[in-house]
This record gives C-alpha cells, structure tokens and sequence, in this order.
C-alpha cells in the first residue's frame, strides 16, 4: 500500500564509527511524508544508532541527513526537535518524578513562549499557555485514551502505560517525523494490539510520517508502508513489506545461513 | 482536615490547574497567612518572633533556593551558605553606599548579584554530576567566604570585619539593625517568604520548572525533546542562589543584626542541604516543614528535658543532637528521601481512608 508523497527525510551515505567499530556503513534511504516506515534488523544491525543519527544524538562521520530540504550533519538534540522530529526510546525514558500530565506537557516545552517573570507570577502568557496547551495535551490523552492516570506519577505505572505516556510525550510535540524505537517491545498480544492501533491512528488521523524499529515482524508487516533491512551497519535491502519478505538475503540474515 | 478530595470537580482547565485546587485548602493557607501577619505579631511572644520565627522563615527561604536547585533540577550543592554569605556582604554593601535605595530593593538586588554568583559557579554542572558537583560546590563556599574575609572592600574597611547592619525602614517602621522591633522585622521578613514561596510554586508548575524535573529524572531524553541542558541547568543554579543571596542577606540585617562570615560557613550549607532533604526534596511544603524540624531540634532537645524536672548537661544535649541528626538523615534517605512533606501527604491519604485499610 505505497502511498505517494515528497520525500520528507533523505538519508544519504551515512557511516558512524565508535572507534573501530563501523556501526552503520554507507546507509541511505528516503522517508516519505505521510507513510510508515520500518526499520528491521537482527540485534546490534545499528537500528537505533540510525535513529540517532536522524534526531541528532550521534554524529555520523560521512554522509549527510536532509530533513524538509535543510541539510545537515552535525545537529544538537534540541535543534531536532525544534523543527519537528520527537522520538520514543527503546528503554522508556520518562521523567519518573513527574505525573502523566507533566510528561506529556514538557513534549510542548518548545512551543512554550512566556517569559522567566511571566512563570514566576503566572500572569499573561505564563497563565495563559498553560491552559492552552493543556487543552492541546488533553487531547492528546483523550487520543491515547489515558485519561484515568493523568495525576499518577508515572514511575507507578505499568510497563505498557508507560510507554503510552511516552509515545503521548512525543506526540505532544505534534511532529512531523516521529521516530518509535521498538514501540512495542515485552508487551502481551493485546497491549501490542493498542499499541498498533494508536500507530496507525496517528499515522492516518494526524497525517504524522512515523519511522519505527521493530522485532515484531507480524506487526511490522501489518503496519508499515516500507522497511528498510539492516544487518552489521550495512543497508541490506529496500521496499515494501512483500518484497522484503521474499529477498533472499533479508532471509539469510534472519535464519542464518550455512557457509559451506 | 475535615474534608475528602472525592466530589470535588472542576469545569475549567484553568480551575484544575489552580494552585490549590480544593477550596478548603485555599481557606486553610488564605488563613494561616493572614494569621501570620495579624495575628503572630499581636499574640507571640518577643522571644518566640525573635528566636525562633525570624531565623525559621528565612532558614526556609534558603531551604526553598537550594530545594529548586537539588530537589527541581536534581544538582548537588554544597554551597548554599556561600551563596547567603554573597547576598548578606552584598546587600551591606549596597545598603551603606546608595544610602537612598529602599531596603526592599536593596535585598532583592542582594540576591540578584548572588544569582549572577551562582550562575559563574553553576558552569560546571554541564559537564560534572552528583557527587562531583557537590565538590565542585564546596569550592564556591570556601573561596566566597575567604574572599569576603580577605578583601576588606566588601565591609567598607571596617576594622572589626564584622559591621553591624545599617538601620533601615520601610514605611516609616525601621526593618533592620539593632534598633527595629521584632516585629517590624518579622513582618519583613514574611513578606519575602510569602512572595517567594508563592513565586517558587508558580515556577514548580510552570515551564520552568518542569524542564528542571525533565533534567533531573533523564537528561538525555530532556534533551531529546528539546531542552538545552546548560541554560536550564543555569537557570536553576541562578534562582536557587538568588533565593539563597535573599535569605543571606535577611539574616544578616534582620536576625543577626551583624555582617559575620561565620554564620555562614560550611555547617549552613550542611544545615541547609538537612533541611531540604528532611523536609522533602522537590518540594515547597518540605522547605518549610524542613527548616522548622531541623532549626527546632535543638531547641526542644535542650529544654525537653526540664519539663520533666531532669537537668542534662549541655554537652550531652549536643551529642544526643549530633546522632540524631546522623540516625534522621540516614533514616530519611532509605526509608523515605521525598521527607515530611511525602509523610505528610500519606497521612492525608490514609486518613481519607480511615478507619479502613485500603
């Protein structure tokens, strides 16, 4: 189900070392706005160290991002996030001192705008934008259908709520380019189920371009538009779903293949 | 309280994310602070403002500077009494040379040039954490205080060292030195604990202050959504000292009436940094509960034994204070590192729930 769309994120020749160890060799790939795009790979294929790169933790030594047709290499976090890419971590990474709210209202930190004095005495902006992007949060709640723990502190909650709160965090943010890393990851059938759906109403009601990583290759292949393969750094193959399920050599990293 | 959470709704976000949501809360504080202007002056007793509420209150302003800086923004300091050092030597300074200035400027400006300090000691935390910090902190304490000791600009060449606060008024009522009332001083001092501690609430619910927590809980994924580390980090640092450089200042003019470097050496900072996790840390409740607990300690220690007719010696009440002090602070990080404040809103929950279990 290829959908056209203008190329949103291009990925051109990217290669990261860690000393000696090449983490990602030569990879190029193009995201496309409005679509979902899978990253698969056995473990330590370099998955997350390319969600890094495109949200600007890593600097890869060669190669260049295009994101909205600025192209960059060298880019600070925070910069990532100004112009438009939120992310969702492997390991959650909440603020476990904080409610659900709290968390989900610092994914609006940037479009926050009051003055230190306007904070300090909560009056104009400082007031006002509270409630105003406490409204845009509560939909965002409403949407992932997290209304009952809203005051809870997030370190209480189960495992698959709180990588709900994170991925309500992320969308907080209204990105362009939401990057999920294993969105899925130790959830039972039906917490992945929940998860599926808020992916693809995100994707379809929100027009919100989604790259993942993902082991789940039932999900994977239900969910995204296009995959790449990666396998030791190197880019193994391209497309959608179907054509990567048939390359042969998608086939042989994942089973193995006899050398003899 | 005589009142349940349950049945108390709200229509409007901006109700909802009022300071104190539940309307008997709102009567309760609106009340106490009224009582703490009217009624305290007309009722207390000399000795109870001068010795007791004055040095709390502004004890709880530093704990509520260092509470921004550790209990918000998660960074260690050992430096808070180095911090108040800056805002006393500097506020005595602003005060005896632009004798027109209003105290009430004066103090605030005390604390501002106290921030400008902190945010210069602050620079490090970008690159060292936790334990480092604190190290790094210290440094501050012992250079400011040698350096205000050392360079006798600071107290207008005084040959003592150690001047005593100019008198100042404020309305007409003199607020500072030795010839104010106590009263006058300790409504003084109220205001600024009522400002600040209601400008630091505003700040804990505010941008601000959730970007101090999104850095204390998990740097990296703060900055990942778009917090700068440094700028944030600095803030805290810049706040947390001008709250400490506030309450310095204060309890030089208004308590001991002198400019002396000893009342603010490295046992404050200690003093301090108990309060704040005594009392609770990321909590403003705790500054206060915190600084009355540990500055009253000794004084209900040392007179508790005559109400019941025994005479301890003084020494012995020093070191029953010293391993208490030690066996509480152990206490509080294992058993329960958010203080009283938590132990506070645990009783509230389990008293919802009274007389049953759960």
């Amino acid at each position: 189900m290829s959908r056209p769309g203008d190329i949103l994120l291009s990925v051109k020749d990217i290669s990261l070392r860690f000393g000696g160890v090449r983490a990602l060799t030569d990879v190029s790939f193009d995201i496309r706005e409005g679509e979902i795009f899978a990253i698969i790979g056995p473990n330590g294929a370099g998955k997350s160290s390319m969600l890094n790169c495109i949200n600007g933790f890593y600097h890869p030594q060669e190669g260049t991002i295009t994101f909205k047709g600025t192209q960059r290499r060298q880019m600070r976090p925070h910069e990532a996030a100004a112009q438009g890419i939120s992310r969702t971590f492997q390991n959650i990474a909440l603020f476990k001192g904080m409610t659900t709210l709290e968390n989900v209202m610092t994914g609006r930190m940037l479009k926050m705008r009051a003055s230190l004095a306007e904070q300090a005495f909560y009056i104009g902006r400082g007031r006002q934008e509270e409630i105003a992007h406490r409204e845009k949060v509560e939909e965002v709640i409403d949407f992932l259908e997290i209304q009952a723990i809203r005051k809870t502190p997030v370190g209480r909650l189960p495992y698959g709520l709180q990588k709900r709160v994170e991925l309500a965090r992320a969308l907080a943010a209204e990105p362009e380019l939401l990057l999920l890393d294993e969105p899925m990851a130790g959830m039972n059938v039906e917490e992945k189920e929940d998860m599926c759906r808020f992916v693809l109403s995100t994707n379809h009601e929100l027009g919100t371009t989604i790259a993942l990583i993902e082991h789940d290759m039932g999900v994977v292949m239900d969910l995204s538009d296009r995959v790449v393969v990666l396998d030791y750094g190197k880019k193994l193959a391209e497309g959608t779903p179907d054509e990567v399920r048939g390359n042969q050599d998608v086939i042989d990293a994942y089973l193995g293949v006899s050398h003899d | 309280m005589l009142y349940r959470e349950a049945g108390q709704f709200k229509t409007s976000y901006s109700a909802d994310q009022a300071m104190l949501t539940i309307p008997l809360d709102r009567v309760f504080v609106v009340g106490l602070t009224i009582f703490a202007i009217v009624g305290i002056p007309l009722l207390a007793s000399e000795y109870l403002i001068a010795s007791i509420l004055i040095p709390v209150l502004i004890l709880s302003i530093a704990a509520l500077g260092l509470n921004i800086l550790t209990g918000y923004c998660g960074q260690l300091s050992l430096g808070t009494g180095a911090f108040m050092a800056a805002g006393a030597y500097l506020a005595y300074k602003i005060a005896t040379n632009i004798t027109w200035m209003p105290i009430w400027i004066v103090i605030p400006l005390a604390g501002l040039c106290a921030a400008a300090i902190g945010i210069a000691f602050g620079l490090p935390s970008l690159r060292i954490k936790g334990f480092y910090l604190a190290v790094a902190t210290l440094a501050a304490q012992f250079f400011l205080l040698w350096l205000f000791v050392k360079v006798p600009w600071f107290v207008n060449y005084s040959i003592s060292g150690v001047p005593t606060a100019p008198p100042r008024s404020v309305l007409g009522f003199d607020v500072t030195g030795a010839t104010a009332t106590n009263e006058a001083k300790y409504l003084f001092v109220l205001a600024f604990v009522i400002a600040l501690a209601w400008i630091a609430r505003n700040m804990a619910r505010s941008r601000i202050g959730r970007s101090w927590m999104a850095i204390r809980d998990m740097d990296i994924a703060a900055e990942l959504i778009g917090i700068r580390p440094l700028p944030t980090k600095l803030s805290a640092f810049a706040i947390s000292s001008f709250y400490c450089g506030v309450a310095g200042a204060l309890w030089a003019m208004c308590y001991i009436n002198t400019v002396e470097p000893t009342a603010f050496d490295i046992n404050r900072s200690f003093q301090v940094l108990f309060m704040v996790i005594v009392g609770g840390l990321g909590s403003v409740l705790g500054s206060f509960l915190g600084a009355a607990f540990i500055f009253l300690l000794p004084i209900f220690l040392n007179s508790a034994p005559g109400w019941f007719g025994y005479t301890v010696a003084g020494d012995t009440i020093t070191h029953i204070e010293f391993m208490l002090f030690g066996a509480l602070i152990i206490f509080f990080l294992i058993v329960e590192p958010h203080g009283l404040a938590r132990l506070w809103q645990i009783a509230k929950e389990k008293l919802r729930l009274w007389p049953f279990p759960y």
